[in-house]
């Protein structure tokens, strides 16, 4: 792989970087922040179970951005990321509810702007549904989760003791499965722009397996991720783990499990090929907001208590998000292909 | 190598609870000893029974302090129970106190030797009664703050309830002494026990109080 090639790929890796360390934290945030496991444990598994999803199950979320639009040149891709990668920076930077799957979107369709192609609206109406659908659903999911969970711990009667081991293996195993599928869903955001244009070339190792460009790609972006979760996610974890306080460690492990279900339901071609073969409406794969599906979660969770505790600000602030952040993106990475393409000299689009 | 380690934290786990258990079963058992006795100080005054009774209770102080400093160790270096160890800390130095009480009354039943007009034998042992019976019920609630969150109400309201009659039988304890005849030095040793011994259900009902807290905390 030549520099230029390195150099392009740069804006994906970056964006992978920032998703491990913000993203990692809607999975462990709550079991590292509260101390119930080390953030060491966490990294390690976290990194591994990102770069599985990633590589195994990454593809069907990043098909539909696929079919959003194909962006078919390497410089096209490399701005379509660094846009969603500059907004997210810039509006976090502004203090403005931002999520990665949102900004990605902006930029594909900046760049079908640019480049004159024509937008799927299908595809389009499917994935801003989707968006809604997420954190409603995450919700949906915690509520009847969290019920059943205190249900059977009501009638277990653990020892306060024992309830802490097993708390601790289930934030474990909730956390890996929350990897796996942030991997499987969201690796769309990291790499999916690059997916048309792929460097790579398909691989056999040994006669045995084949290990596809795609696949590379996503390895890439997992290991991306991997190396935002490992430098930067411990002390986003804290924080979130500090805010998400009033949570009891039962709940936090609902919110993760709510959370994780939804991206996997979103991620999982299995399902969809399971849903398919029975004749049932199957599920979009689309790449959703880890943190919006974590807000979803935690709501659930307040207005099955009551509701007090519920700040409508955040969920406004969501909404907002959905409108502004693929406006800004989309903006943004207009811009910079009219730069990249008439000052730099480089092919955006064929 | 992650299997054994994982089997090794649930044995750890079973070593905890049964630590847990074992101090509450010391506790129930010091009240059961301490009712005894009493009831035998006031049938035979200092003897050889009174003796063994009192070298129970020390004896079960000295082992649940062994047990409860092992317990604080565990949850602190294991870093186990992080939401909750602070209040189960507290739960259980509190419930230490109470033991500490039953063995310094039997200890002052056996340095004053306090002469206990027969008269007045009925209400000490409804005192008595009522105290113990208060400390049994809070044992009751402690378990289920380990257990069964949700049960902790349903021992609570007994231990307000046996506090109140504890309070009622030594307030009319207290009058019936300070009506009597006798010297006025006598009266305030025998006001001195009876404090004594309804000072253990007052240290229940504010054990109480903080358990009930700490239940509400540790809803799911």
């Amino acid at each position: 792989m030549d520099f230029a090639t390195l150099f392009f790929l740069s804006s994906g890796l970056f964006l992978g970087w920032s998703l491990g360390a913000n993203d990692a934290a809607n999975v462990f945030g709550t079991a590292v922040g509260s101390r119930m496991i080390r953030f060491s444990t966490a990294a390690l598994i976290c990194s591994v179970f990102v770069i599985l999803g990633a590589v195994m199950s990454g593809t069907g979320a990043a098909h539909t951005l696929g079919k959003l639009g194909a962006i078919n040149a390497l410089g096209g891709a490399f701005m379509a990321a660094f846009a969603a990668a500059l907004s997210v920076y810039l509006m976090t930077k502004a203090g403005l509810p931002v999520s990665t799957p949102q900004a990605i979107v902006g930029a594909i369709i900046g760049w079908n702007l640019f480049s004159a192609t024509e937008t799927d609206s299908s595809t389009l109406t499917t994935i801003l549904v989707t968006w809604v659908v997420c954190p409603v659903l995450a919700a949906i999911i915690a509520v009847l989760l969290y019920k059943s969970t205190v249900w059977f711990l009501r009638n277990a009667n653990f020892h306060m003791i024992r309830l802490d081991a097993y708390t601790r293996a289930a934030l474990i195993l909730a956390g890996a499965f929350g990897a796996y599928s942030l991997g499987a869903n969201n690796i769309a955001n990291v790499m999916g722009v690059f997916v048309p244009s792929s460097p790579f070339s398909d691989l056999s190792v040994m006669g045995l397996a084949n290990f596809s460009s795609v696949e590379q790609l996503f390895l890439l972006g997992g290991l991306a991720i991997a190396v935002g979760v490992i430098t930067y996610s411990e002390r986003v974890m804290i924080t979130v783990g500090g805010g998400m306080l009033p949570l009891s460690p039962v709940a936090a492990w609902v919110v993760v499990m709510a959370h994780s279900i939804v991206l996997f339901l979103f991620a999982s071609r299995g399902l969809q090929a399971l849903l398919l073969s029975y004749d049932l409406p199957t599920i979009p794969l689309v790449p959703v907001s880890s943190s919006q599906a974590v807000v979803g979660a935690v709501l659930g969770i307040g207005l099955l208590q009551g509701g007090r505790a519920i700040r409508w600000r955040i969920v406004g602030s969501v909404s907002l998000g959905w409108v502004v952040t693929p406006l800004v993106a989309g903006i943004v990475c207009y811009i910079g292909l009219f730069f990249l393409q008439n000052v730099f000299g480089q092919e955006v689009y064929q | 190598m992650a299997l054994p380690k994982a089997i090794s934290i649930f044995r750890r786990t079973r070593e905890l609870e049964g630590e847990i258990d074992e101090f509450m079963d010391n506790l129930a058992q010091a009240a059961l000893a301490f009712k005894r006795a009493v009831s035998i100080f006031l049938a035979e005054g200092r003897s050889t029974e009174f003796d063994e009774k009192l070298a129970q209770v020390n004896d079960l102080e000295s082992r649940s302090d062994y047990l409860r400093r092992g317990i604080e160790r565990q949850l602190y270096s294991q870093t186990l129970i992080p939401e909750s160890r602070g209040d189960v800390l507290g739960l259980l130095e509190n419930l230490d106190s109470v033991l500490n009480n039953f063995e310094g009354t039997l200890w002052g039943f056996s340095i004053e030797n306090p002469d206990i007009p027969e008269q007045y034998h009925d209400d000490y042992k409804a005192l008595v009664e009522q105290a113990t019976a208060a400390v049994e019920a809070l044992v009751l609630a402690s378990r289920a703050f380990f257990r069964n969150v949700e049960m902790v109400g349903d021992h609570m309201h007994k231990v307000i309830f046996y506090e109140k009659e504890a309070d009622k039988v030594s307030t009319k304890l207290k009058r019936q002494i300070f009506d009597s005849d006798i010297d006025l030095a006598h009266k305030w040793h025998l006001r001195h026990f009876v404090e004594l011994i309804d000072t253990i259900a007052d240290v229940s009902e504010d054990v109480a109080d903080r358990l009930a807290i700490y239940a509400i905390k540790r809803r799911f």
